[in-house]
């Protein structure tokens, strides 16, 4: 039973984060020359209007349930000293190092999502009122948060893929 | 200095250099571990 609870759990694990990653590519190789391009031919309302908010919708919970189910699925686990695993992997004790680094890289993208790009996005979108400057202070701090989460997403994937296989680390 | 963040390669590239010394890093770390 606790063998098929983790492989849910990791299962759930892997969709959402293919959501959360795959929104987040999807702005960044995408939308955002997609956008300046439409912008600059009088056509970009409409993907702010429809698309991004939809698309903003479900990048910032797909972050949440990726994050909450892996610590759950960390928390299933033991480590060789008799730590629990979401213990053991943040104190980035031992064999759950690898995966630790990987779990911070998400936390940290985690809080980029709702404390930097979703705030700014909101000023952006017309949700939160602002004024030109604050719009442009917004724009470019959610694009920079947006882009650190792309970089970060890069070494989070490879921790994430080789954590379970230890050999690499020896 | 241009940041690399406003390009996509630039981006990419530093992405792939943080995987090359975090690999590094988790290498110590779990040496570390195996050694206590």
């Amino acid at each position: 039973m606790e063998a098929l609870e983790g492989a849910v759990l990791r299962w759930v694990h892997v969709l959402v984060g293919i959501m959360w990653i795959g929104l987040l590519y999807f702005f960044n190789f995408v939308n955002a020359e997609a956008s300046k391009q439409a912008n600059a031919a009088g056509e970009g309302a409409p993907i702010g209007k429809y698309i991004v908010p939809r698309a903003l919708f479900f990048f910032r919970w797909a972050a949440v349930l990726t994050w909450v189910v892996g610590a759950g699925l960390l928390s299933t686990m033991t480590s060789a000293s008799g730590l629990n695993g979401f213990l053991a992997a943040f104190g980035l004790q031992g064999e759950f190092a690898p995966i630790g680094l990987g779990a911070w890289m998400g936390t940290i993208m985690l809080f980029n999502v709702w404390a930097l790009i979703w705030p700014n996005q909101q000023k952006i979108l017309g949700m939160k009122p602002a004024t030109d400057e604050e719009k442009a202070k917004a724009r470019r701090i959610a694009f920079l948060a947006s882009r650190a989460n792309t970089m970060l997403s890069i070494p989070m994937l490879w921790f994430m893929v080789t954590g379970p296989h230890q050999n690499i680390y020896h | 200095m241009k940041n690399p963040l406003d390009s996509l390669w630039g981006t990419v590239i530093s992405g792939v250099v943080l995987t090359v010394i975090f690999f590094y890093v988790a290498q110590w770390l779990v040496g570390r571990g195996a050694g206590a």
